[in-house]
């Protein structure tokens, strides 16, 4: 929604702190320039790490109804980039940069039915919604999925509010989501709204295209930070300009090549938009496109990648530990 | 002397326009397989019908680069094609195709606006969609109901909405903008009763054993050929917050007890008046004449919609100079009388909805609404 999206960068004050579940920290803040939060919407702001700032999104969860208080959820994730573990160590008192709430996953009014679909962690994003669903009265399922149950935040009072139009998935109960039977499940009209890993996802949107389900009715966000792989540090080398540089764990080759004195074109930095396009001319290792611009086809070419989330790896279970002791991957690439 | 201040109008010579409620966009018939531009409450809405008959208002922008869709044109089923690079949108403003590209961008969308058919009228909602109840759409329903029949025309003018509303609020204006047709001393002359609750106002005026101006002397005389005499005259003034004003209009025979309830040996018509904030000084003035006898004859539906046609040029006259003047001495204030009651009662609910939404009463100096109150 290009109009409604410009940023309008605030002073927002740390209310409150609270551990909502293993690695998840509730975050209370107070905007200076308030703004009433619509179901879908995030913040962007700036954390600090090793001295530097880097922007970062956040759904809000939750919020008073002109905006003067909004409350976001951060998991700090074990190969965090540094962004979850500053946001962790904020206490009430601490002040951030924050832009007013953006939107770009809107929740449409007025869908004869509504799957809302949260893995893990991306529950932050469906909190709202499915309050919001729940006060018009709407036909609407809240399916909330997670490796196990300390990790899922806001259980107890998704259940207390939702009731029946909750259903719970978690791995280590034996109750895991069946993708095919949920998806194969969907009215045609049903619009299915969620966010969550990269694999859940992709899972969803192969099942929806198998199902010749009308595409505009999956709604999704991405924040691009989450990937098949973990992220493994690998080289990368610019043959026109003489460039060759290393992309460390936490850190994205854009933001690499742009270290080395790159200029990129970039726009959304999450994977949506393509425009950080690079050609791969040589590969030692594999690639683990993060973006959504792509199509499975495209990216199975391995001939171009979006350098703003995507990375090169070696490991091939996906697991860091299994990255290959004889040296990092290699992208070789063209840039515009 | 601790003087307390109170709560006045005067100083909003211009009203800002609350969102959470319907307008009306465009006539039922406007509506088609074609792409209308119709801006409401500073928002350009590109307005069709998908292939099923469903109206559709998007944002007249496209995601991409802001072209106006009004100029693209309409596919199969309900989407429409954006007129530069291709772009095509459902009627829930998601993008479906994109060019040159395998895949859809997921945050291309362009808002779609609830919008309910009703009274022959496309009504819309830019507000907070969550709370767009059908519900609270005012009641016209004298324009499709078949005891009533008649039409009716768009006048688009180059005022604030809130002038329109004041000049139906009053209608003691009659006597010296319409004096070839309804005006009569007789307007201000006689008294008016005024009431109120929180989303309606209510003026009535009675006039008893009265001359019928010419135009309800012709009305007569379709309905009781050759009828001279006195009449008793009504002017029932309904305003449905924020912008929507029915007149139950009409005179009877003089004596025959139409103030009383027996209006069988009168003409009873109702002006049906919506007005749609365009911008801050510009606005779309959807008007009806409905009248309850004859309703077989449309040589009289022709009549009263051309009457009352030349009827409301007389005020669209006397707005857009008002407005010019207005913006010429915006040093100058507003002071009221005693018949201006109607209209500051609609003012307060407008000025209260406003500060319900938290935004600004008052509508900037020109062009568009300010971000200052």
């Amino acid at each position: 929604m290009a109009a409604t999206n410009i940023e309008v960068w605030q002073q927002a004050t740390v209310i409150e702190t609270d551990a909502v579940a293993t690695n998840i920290q509730r975050i209370v803040l107070a905007p200076t320039l308030p703004k009433r939060a619509e179901p879908g919407s995030h913040v962007d702001l700036f954390v600090t790490i090793d001295g530097e700032r880097h922007k970062r999104s956040y759904s809000i969860v939750d919020s008073t109804e002109d905006g003067s208080r909004i409350a976001i959820s951060v998991l700090q994730a074990p190969l965090s980039r540094g962004g979850s573990i500053f946001m962790h160590a904020l206490r009430p008192g601490d002040t951030l940069e924050i832009t007013q709430p953006l939107q770009n996953f809107p929740l449409r009014v007025g869908a004869p039915g509504y799957v809302l679909l949260a893995g893990g962690i991306g529950v932050t994003a469906m909190v709202n919604m499915a309050r919001v669903l729940k006060n018009l009265g709407a036909n609407y399922t809240l399916v909330y999925t997670a490796r196990s149950r300390e990790r899922m935040a806001y259980l107890p009072e998704l259940l207390a509010l939702h009731g029946d139009n909750l259903q719970v998935h978690i791995d280590d109960e034996g109750t895991a989501l069946s993708v095919a039977d949920l998806v194969g499940g969907i009215a045609p009209d049903t619009e299915l709204y969620m966010c969550g890993p990269i694999r859940l996802m992709d899972a969803v949107r192969r099942s929806w295209r198998e199902r010749e389900l009308n595409d505009p009715n999956l709604r999704f966000e991405t924040f691009g930070n989450s990937g098949w792989y973990d992220p493994e540090e690998f080289i990368v080398r610019v043959p026109r300009l003489g460039v060759e540089t290393r992309v460390p764990a936490g850190r994205s080759m854009l933001e690499a090549l742009e270290d080395a004195g790159v200029e990129m074109m970039f726009d959304c930095r999450k994977g949506e938009c393509g425009l950080c396009e690079v050609k791969v001319l040589a590969l030692e290792g594999a690639i683990d496109h993060r973006d959504v611009f792509y199509s499975e086809r495209q990216q199975h070419a391995t001939q171009k990648m979006c350098c703003c989330v995507s990375r090169a790896v070696t490991s091939p279970t996906g697991r860091q530990t299994d990255a290959s002791p004889g040296g990092p991957a290699i992208v070789t690439i063209n840039v515009s | 002397m601790t003087i307390i201040q109170t709560k006045s109008s005067t100083t909003n010579k211009v009203l800002n326009y609350p969102l959470n409620t319907w307008y009306v966009a465009a006539w039922d018939h406007e509506v088609t397989r074609k792409l209308i531009s119709r801006t409401v409450a500073d928002k350009p809405l590109a307005i069709y019908r998908t292939e099923d008959g469903r109206p559709v208002a998007l944002a007249d922008a496209c995601w991409h680069r802001l072209a106006p869709l009004s100029m693209g044109k309409v596919l199969p089923k309900d989407e429409i094609q954006c007129p530069y690079h291709g772009i095509v949108y459902n009627s829930a403003g998601r993008c479906v195709s994109m060019p040159a590209q395998e895949t859809i961008n997921p945050s291309a969308t362009v808002p779609s606006y609830p919008v309910v058919e009703r009274h022959r009228f496309l009504w819309v909602w830019l507000g907070d969609a969550t709370l767009a109840n059908p519900d609270t759409i005012p009641d016209m329903h004298q324009m499709d109901h078949p005891d009533w029949a008649g039409d009716g025309l768009t006048i688009p003018v180059t005022c604030n909405y809130q002038l329109v509303l004041d000049n139906l609020m009053d209608l003691t204006h009659e006597e010296f903008v319409h004096g070839s047709s309804i005006g009569q001393a007789e307007l201000s002359e006689s008294d008016f009763e005024v009431t109120h609750d929180d989303t309606t106002v209510t003026v009535s005026r009675w006039m008893r054993g009265i001359d019928a101006p010419p135009f309800w002397l012709k009305n007569m005389r379709d309905k009781f050929p050759g009828f001279t005499g006195k009449v008793d005259r009504w002017q029932i003034i309904h305003f449905e917050a924020p912008s929507t004003i029915c007149i139950d209009v009409g005179v009877a025979k003089a004596g025959t007890g139409a103030p009383e309830g027996d209006r069988s040996q009168g003409v009873n018509g109702y002006v049906m008046n919506t007005i749609t904030p365009e911008t801050a000084r510009s606005a779309h003035y959807f008007w009806a004449f409905m009248r309850n006898y004859r309703l077989e004859s449309q040589l009289i539906t022709t009549q009263l919609r051309a009457g009352v046609t030349g009827v409301f040029k007389e005020d669209e006259d006397m707005l857009q100079a008002q407005q010019a003047a207005i913006d010429a001495n915006p040093d100058y204030e507003f002071y009221n009388l005693n018949i201006d009651a109607g209209g500051l009662w609609v003012r307060r609910l407008i000025e209260r909805m406003l500060e319900a939404e938290g935004r600004p009463v008052s509508a900037g100096r020109a062009g568009r609404v300010s971000s200052a109150n």
